[in-house]
């Protein structure tokens, strides 16, 4: 026995219900201050030696400034580019590739940055 | 009667298409006869729409750039090849992208604040819609000076 909700459940375009929006307005939220703070610290450093810029990134405020910025950022992003695969590809087999590759792509480049803030901020 | 076989064409709902007023009823190849909404082109651009394009546009920029963000990160984690990327960035043509970058960011930030501010349900209003758009161009483009000029001034 099935109730009629629990029959449609995730049989929308997007397979969920308004998580996504609710997700992608929080992470704007916390967007705002991350990427300003960060976008200041690149410009201070592009440029400076090896050391300096390590020396930078290592202090623990900037570590953990890095690593939120990153989560917030790719979150948003991602769904942001699921957004606008669904609104353009029609054909269901090119829709799903894309999105597996938006995913995947997402993980990939939080995972690097994660990586090397952790390995910039514990050494090695 | 005879079967219609396409049960949603506007034939079976003679007052949704009043081009067609001697539409048979018979009809059995699916020609368009539904309202169709028109063609992107007949649109007049407004700047409120220029301004929709340029929030997505910077969103896929900005998506596409996380790479040169990342190629730094791991460069200086590892030092391997650091000096070739930071040398690129703080070249005129890195800072360029850096500048371009900086510009796309704020754009996608106040238009995205934008959003935010229609999902409260204010702000949705011809004026307002108006008087964002210019909010969005002139700030982006100002905060981005102030920006950089910010960044050069830590830099010392
Ligand atoms: C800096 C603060 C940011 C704010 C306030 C912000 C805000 C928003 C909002 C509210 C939306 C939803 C628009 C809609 O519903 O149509 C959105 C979409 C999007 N954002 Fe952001 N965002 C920010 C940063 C970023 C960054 C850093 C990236 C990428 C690295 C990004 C990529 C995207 C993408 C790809 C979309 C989808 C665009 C679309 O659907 O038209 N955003 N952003």
């Amino acid at each position: 026995m099935r109730t009629p909700l629990g029959r449609v459940r995730g049989l929308g375009s997007a397979r969920s219900g308004t998580e996504h929006f609710w997700v992608q307005r929080l992470t704007a939220i916390a967007n705002v201050p991350l990427v300003l703070a960060l976008v200041i610290l690149v410009i201070v450093l592009a440029g400076r030696s090896h050391a300096s810029v390590i020396a930078t990134l290592s202090q623990p405020a900037i570590g953990i400034l890095l690593l939120a910025a990153v989560i917030s950022v790719i979150v948003h992003m991602r769904i942001g580019m699921q957004v606008i695969i669904e609104d353009y590809v029609q054909g269901e087999g090119m829709k799903v590739t894309l999105l597996m590759a938006n995913t995947l792509f997402s993980c990939a480049v939080g995972l690097v940055a994660t990586f090397a803030i952790l390995r910039i901020c514990f050494g090695s | 009667m005879p079967q219609t076989t396409n049960h949603c064409s506007a034939a079976s709902f003679p007052l949704l298409n009043p081009g067609f007023p001697d539409m048979p009823m018979t009809e059995t190849k699916t020609t368009v006869t539904r309202p169709l909404s028109p063609h992107l082109q007949v649109y007049r651009m407004t700047l409120t729409m220029a301004m929709s394009i340029a929030h997505r546009l910077t969103g896929a920029a900005l998506y596409v750039g996380t790479i040169l963000f990342v190629w730094w990160l791991l460069a200086a984690a590892t030092s391997k090849s650091f000096d070739v990327i930071n040398g690129f960035l703080g070249s005129w043509f890195g800072y360029l992208i850096l500048f371009g970058y900086t510009w796309a960011l704020l754009h996608h930030l106040i238009g995205g604040v934008r959003h935010l501010i229609w999902d409260t349900g204010r702000g949705l209003g011809p004026t307002e819609r108006e008087f964002f758009a210019w909010v969005t161009i002139v700030g982006s483009v100002t905060l981005t000076f102030v920006i950089w000029m910010l960044g050069f001034m830590f830099k010392g």
